[in-house]
């Protein structure tokens, strides 16, 4: 009887572990998903990989639907230094949303064997936010009328029946300087106030709140394929301007090398046009050292609709894009550091350079 | 607006006006099978001009969608002017670029295009060019085209300093009765301008022949979708 039970117990432990592969396995990550999807999708990773997944709620839509997270690294008692990754702030940027659930399924696959990925599970946090403007994502997938919608879905006034705020100035950085609207039915209105949206103070709470913790700030948008440093505003400089276009410059070679696509590296001013209170703006604002933007495919045919056949090429350059960064800051803090602990009676310079007879390299 | 003299090739002055001479080119050259995009511009430059108004010249190369960014670039020059007038009047543009009567290859697939298409009883009309996932069928494909070219017009037209315009996608097509030995669309095209970030809708009537290329015959500006609006209480 016992013997039955038990072999009975384990035929459905490996149905069970077949039928989470099978949908592991099923989840096609070279097509777009509404939303629903996307949050089945986020249970799933934090379910089949609860080591190193936790998903957090940090903060509700307009239409109080929950934001969340992924945070995903190996576990730790004492904050780690992180990562901070959105996509979806504009909801017609499909492939964005698109990027950050093929950046979670690359960690996630490759941090056994991966030993670059695995130094980063160990060293950082990501916190990956997939759609962030969740009320406008799902709205542009109403039908092929609200396909091109940008904004989130705040209902509009009396003065102004016009839904929706650009969530993407709506940030306290520089608020209503310059590349905004004060009329409500712009496309780049900037909110009655900043911090007006919920889904902007939900993000400028959590950054508030790990802000000694948070290395890099990561954005991810289309189109036009460009890598943005602070600040949107003209004539203001960033104090590390020179290492971000640096950095930016080494991630858009990275990009360049996978399928030969050119990728523009600068501030907004000079590349795009003059924006006020960005995200991207306000993470290094509030002294997050290095705060990106990165707008994917295309440039100049589909624009917002990027077809699904596009999906993958673009997610495997972003995400060399995006590891050219993370590894640069994440040796700049954790290279150093472990050389100095375990380095003894050594002359080291500032790059790194030892002259030790008994130095034994970690890397 | 200010810089005057050597532009940087990578800024957004540069390529707003190569833009527009990208719209003018695609006006005179563009067809059901040829598209030009914009690659990379070279050399720019800008003065003020004693009328009033800024003229660019610049050096950029484009390449034809049917071959991509990857394929053989085509050397452009160009002089554009944005005119300095109370009312918007269109930017004039001067453009030169080299070997352009030897692409030829297009002729056999535009003629085969034109007598599908130009017989009495053809009535072709769709929506959502491309649909929301980016799908563009086999026969749709010179149609979008063709909304492309069709949409430079308006795009030179529309355009300023202060605009970059793309199309974003066709709402629809409707063939017309045929005229003149014209094939006849009616488009409604959405253009997207990136520094305002509208998507801006137009309705244009367009004709094309392999022999007269296409000609844009009227254009209206369409107001907002009604639900971007808060219905009255």
């Amino acid at each position: 009887m016992k013997g039955s039970v038990i072999s009975v117990l384990v035929v459905l432990v490996v149905l069970d572990r077949l039928a989470s592969g099978l949908e592991h396995r099923s989840y096609d990550y070279t097509k777009y998903h509404p939303m629903d999807e996307i949050s089945a999708w986020m249970n799933q990773m934090e379910r089949e990989n609860p080591d190193v997944v936790s998903s957090m709620v940090y903060g509700q839509t307009y239409e109080k639907r929950n934001i969340t997270l992924l945070k995903i690294g190996f576990k730790n008692t004492t904050p780690k230094k992180a990562v901070w990754m959105d996509c979806g702030i504009h909801a017609r940027e499909w492939i964005a949303p698109a990027f950050c659930q093929y950046f979670v399924k690359e960690i996630l696959g490759s941090y056994k064997t991966d030993s670059n990925v695995n130094t980063l599970f160990k060293n950082l946090d990501f916190y990956i936010t997939p759609v962030l403007n969740i009320d406008g994502y799902i709205y542009s997938w109403r039908d092929n009328t609200t396909r091109l919608w940008r904004k989130s879905r705040t209902a509009g006034t009396e003065n102004c029946r016009c839904f929706g705020t650009d969530l993407n100035r709506n940030f306290p950085a520089y608020w209503g300087m310059v590349g905004i609207s004060r009329n409500c039915c712009s496309d780049v209105y900037n909110g009655p106030t900043a911090v007006s949206e919920p889904e902007t103070k939900a993000v400028t709470d959590f950054l508030g709140a790990h802000q000694n913790e948070m290395l890099c700030y990561l954005t991810i948008h289309s189109y036009s394929q460009m890598i943005l440093i602070p600040y949107g505003v003209p004539n203001i400089s960033a104090p590390n301007y020179d290492e971000l276009m640096e950095v930016g410059l080494a991630a858009a070679k990275a990009i360049s090398a996978v399928h030969g696509k050119s990728y523009k590296v600068g501030t907004p001013p000079d590349v795009l046009y003059a924006t006020s209170g960005s995200s991207r703006d306000f993470a290094r604002f509030i002294g997050i050292p290095y705060s990106f933007g990165l707008e994917l495919r295309d440039k100049e045919k589909y624009h917002f609709i990027l077809p699904e056949n596009q999906i993958q090429p673009s997610c495997e350059e972003a995400y060399q894009g995006a590891m050219s960064i993370i590894n640069y800051i994440h040796d700049k803090n954790f290279k150093s550091a472990a050389v100095s602990q375990t380095v003894d009676n050594c002359d080291c310079l500032m790059d790194l350079e030892c002259k030790c007879d008994d130095f034994k390299p970690l890397y | 607006m200010a810089s005057t003299g050597d532009l940087e090739p990578t800024h957004y002055p540069a390529r707003r006006a190569a833009t527009v001479a990208l719209h003018y080119l695609n006006t005179h050259h563009g067809s059901p099978f040829r598209v030009f995009g914009l690659q990379q511009v070279h050399k720019a430059s800008a003065e003020d001009v004693a009328a009033g108004g800024r003229k660019y010249k610049l050096d950029f190369s484009v390449t034809d969608w049917a071959s991509g960014s990857e394929g053989p670039a085509l050397r452009c020059s160009a002089d554009v002017l944005f005119p300095q007038t109370e009312r918007h009047s269109g930017p004039e543009v001067q453009l030169r670029c080299e070997a352009l009567q030897q692409i030829n290859r297009t002729a056999q697939e535009e003629h085969a295009f034109y007598q599908r298409y130009i017989s009495p009883d053809s009535a072709v009309s769709a929506r959502d060019i491309p649909d929301s996932y980016g799908n563009v069928s086999e026969e749709m494909q010179p149609f979008w085209r063709l909304a492309r070219v069709a949409a430079s017009f308006i795009m030179l037209r529309e355009s300023s300093e202060r605009t970059e315009f793309n199309m974003a996608q066709v709402a629809s097509v409707a063939q017309q009765g045929s005229s003149e030995e014209q094939l006849m669309l009616e488009f409604v095209v959405l253009l997207h301008d990136f520094p305002s970030q509208e998507i801006i809708q137009w309705k244009l009537l367009a004709s094309w022949s392999p022999d007269r290329g296409v000609r844009v015959l009227q254009t209206e500006w369409q107001p907002r979708c009604p639900h971007a609006t808060k219905p009255p209480n």
